[in-house]
């Protein structure tokens, strides 16, 4: 009992002594970007405690609508950022609104690992017909930019959904309900070529290592070595490949639901926070838009310089 | 050479059969074309005449050869909402498509290639440094922010640009175009300006890179060491040799731009395909999706085989190796 705890103890003693660590601690720009996103996570997980104001329907006053945020004219206190035509604060409807952004882009990166992942050591595993059915298919899907894909897809499922519902085949369930499990299955189904390729790569390099040889040799079954020995191994590249596809799939789910095709204004994203405040931006409120754009930049930026980071970092190349 | 683009056609037939194939399952199965082209008034009897008259009872795989045999041909049946053939509704939204991805692949190499040369020549300067770092940020920015933020300088705060639609064009006969009206270059400045800013920061950190590579080579230092001037070494010789790479990569990236249109045309209420598209999507517009998809694809499947024939063309090794 006491071993393992002391075991325990240790590994984080070498994780904290890593040139990772260190490296970390060198990049001022890292630890910024660190700490922006870890901010926007605890601003999106405690919505509803941080948020100051309640955004349902139930609890807005009209009278308070499109006021200006607090500094501009009219502008009061009690909305720092403004409110919408509605009387929503704009503060408050960013955070609720980095929590859909947040639940979609990693539920999508997550679902594009899994299955790109799953497939890519699949494929290098076995080789032969399985890779070459499985890497074609890759192959034929990124002759089409991803950001495509999930559109079409969204596109396609989305008019399959309204055609049921208007049959009367799909009572009682909500659109509203579907639409962001509809975007994730699509922005994830866009984004799996990548971790395949990366995946399928790197298992076909460490295919040829003697652990491996060491595993089939005492007669291990395929399917332990390929999920206990090769996947840890394959951690580093696809953890910066899912970093990165993290600030795409927040692109991508901003862009789908700016497109109309995202996430329902019923319980909105930043994509769709941007294309309601849109329409207000010619007469002059631009404040609806604006606060939520900033911050769909500083989340995207933030998660890309981290990715970029990280990419840096696990390279062995690029270390003196 | 030729067993090669064997494969790449077959694997071109193999894509355009699998879009093809979802297209004819969201034609056949999603929504009643019956009623979505007659009235209230119908009575059962001729709506099932209408049926069998359409070809909707006959077995899958006969409406399927039906579906495709129709495609090639250029029919795509009628647009439910628009009530006029998707044929007709593409070939008059697609040249706006292509002309605003053509102005834009245009801006972003000629303005990309000659920042590029720039910042390359002069890299220690603090513009070139600040144009670098700018270009950083732009890139990972969503295009429909930057077209929403140039909107609001440009039509809102300052006045001087209009912010949606196609405005004046010029017609040709069998085609109009905005790029011989100036109403119509108004309207298509900010469009093709947000459509190409990612392709252009593309180019010129791509230049920037060979450029700075290629200065380093002994054919630029005789070149200077013959007396030549500037002008010529870096533009005679030096630009010449980055110009391969950067147009393979920009020629691949056509498609890119292709897709991004969509969101562009949306931004600006910019009526060509990508608009399209998106409205049929919220009007159930199955016919039209359906085409949508197939034409998509098909300009992928062709930009993809012609820049593998570029390769090949451009690039000698390839041509020794077996597929």
């Amino acid at each position: 009992m006491r071993l393992v705890a002391v075991k325990e103890q240790s590994r984080i003693r070498v994780f904290l002594d890593s040139d990772l660590v260190h490296n970390f601690k060198q990049s001022p720009v890292a630890i910024l970007a660190t700490l922006m996103t870890l901010a926007c996570f605890i601003v999106a997980a405690f919505a509803p405690v941080l948020a100051p104001h309640c955004v349902e329907p139930v609890c807005l006053d009209l009278m308070d609508g499109l006021t200006p945020p607090a500094w501009a004219d009219y502008g009061t206190p009690q909305y720092p950022l403004g409110t919408d035509e509605q009387g929503r604060d704009i503060l408050s409807s960013i955070f609720y609104a980095a929590r859909v952004s947040l639940i979609v882009g990693f539920a999508a990166v997550a679902f594009a690992m899994v299955l790109g992942v799953g497939l890519g050591v699949i494929a290098g595993y076995f080789g032969g017909l399985v890779d070459a059915v499985i890497m074609r298919l890759a192959d034929m899907q990124l002759t089409f930019p991803s950001i495509l894909v999930a559109l079409l897809i969204a596109g396609v499922v989305r008019s399959i959904l309204t055609d049921l519902t208007d049959r009367g085949v799909l009572s009682g369930i909500a659109f509203e309900d579907v639409a962001v499990f509809v975007l994730i299955v699509a922005i994830g189904l866009s984004d799996w070529p990548r971790f395949a390729r990366v995946a399928r790569g790197a298992t076909m390099v460490e295919l040829n290592k003697g652990y491996v040889a060491a595993a089939r040799v005492l007669g291990l079954p395929a399917r332990r070595i390929m999920l206990r020995h090769v996947l840890p191994n394959l951690m580093g590249p696809v953890l910066v490949i899912a970093t990165l596809g993290l600030a795409l799939a927040i692109i991508a789910e901003a862009t789908l639901s700016f497109l109309g095709v995202g996430v329902p204004p019923t319980n909105p994203s930043l994509g769709t926070l941007i294309n309601i405040g849109n329409q207000y931006l010619f007469s002059g409120e631009w404040w609806i838009t604006f606060f939520p754009a900033l911050a769909l930049v500083v989340l995207v930026l933030s998660v890309n310089v981290i990715g970029d980071w990280l990419r840096d970092a696990l390279n062995p190349r690029l270390q003196r | 050479m030729f067993s090669y683009l064997v494969k790449r056609i077959f694997q071109s037939i193999l894509v355009m059969l699998a879009v093809s194939l979802i297209s004819f399952l969201l034609f056949a199965f999603v929504g009643d074309p019956i009623s979505n082209l007659v009235g209230q008034d119908t009575t059962i009897e001729e709506r099932e005449a209408m049926r069998e008259a359409l070809g909707l009872n006959d077995p899958f795989y006969v409406q399927f050869l039906h579906f495709v045999g129709g495609a090639v041909q250029g029919d795509f049946g009628q647009s439910w909402f628009w009530k006029k053939p998707v044929a007709g509704l593409i070939a008059s939204r697609l040249p706006v498509t292509l002309e605003l991805v053509f102005v834009s692949a245009v801006l972003a190499m000629v303005l990309g290639m000659l920042l590029g040369v720039i910042t390359a020549i002069h890299r220690r300067h603090w513009a070139a440094k600040l144009l670098l770092t700018v270009s950083l940020v732009g890139v990972s920015l969503p295009t429909f922010l930057i077209g929403i933020g140039l909107i609001y300088l440009f039509s809102v705060i300052l006045g001087w640009l209009p912010s949606f639609g196609r405005g004046e064009t010029a017609d040709l006969g069998f085609v109009s175009t905005s790029l011989l009206t100036v109403d119509g270059w108004a309207h298509l400045i900010m469009p093709a300006v947000t459509l190409s800013l990612f392709q252009m920061t593309l180019v010129l950190r791509l230049v920037r890179t060979e450029m700075l590579e290629t200065l380093q080579t002994d054919f630029i230092k005789f070149a200077r060491a013959r007396g030549l001037g500037r002008r010529s070494v870096y533009y005679r010789h030096a630009l010449r040799n980055t110009l391969v790479p950067v147009i393979t990569i920009a020629g691949l990236n056509i498609g890119i731009l292709v897709a991004f249109s969509i969101i562009t045309e949306t931004v600006f209420q910019y009526p060509g395909v990508g608009l399209m598209f998106l409205k049929a999507v919220s009007l159930v517009d199955i016919p039209v999706m359906s085409a949508y998809l197939m034409l998509v694809a098909l300009i992928f499947v062709t930009i993809n085989f012609i820049v593998d024939v570029l390769y090949f063309v451009v690039d000698p090794r390839l041509r020794t190796q077996t597929g």
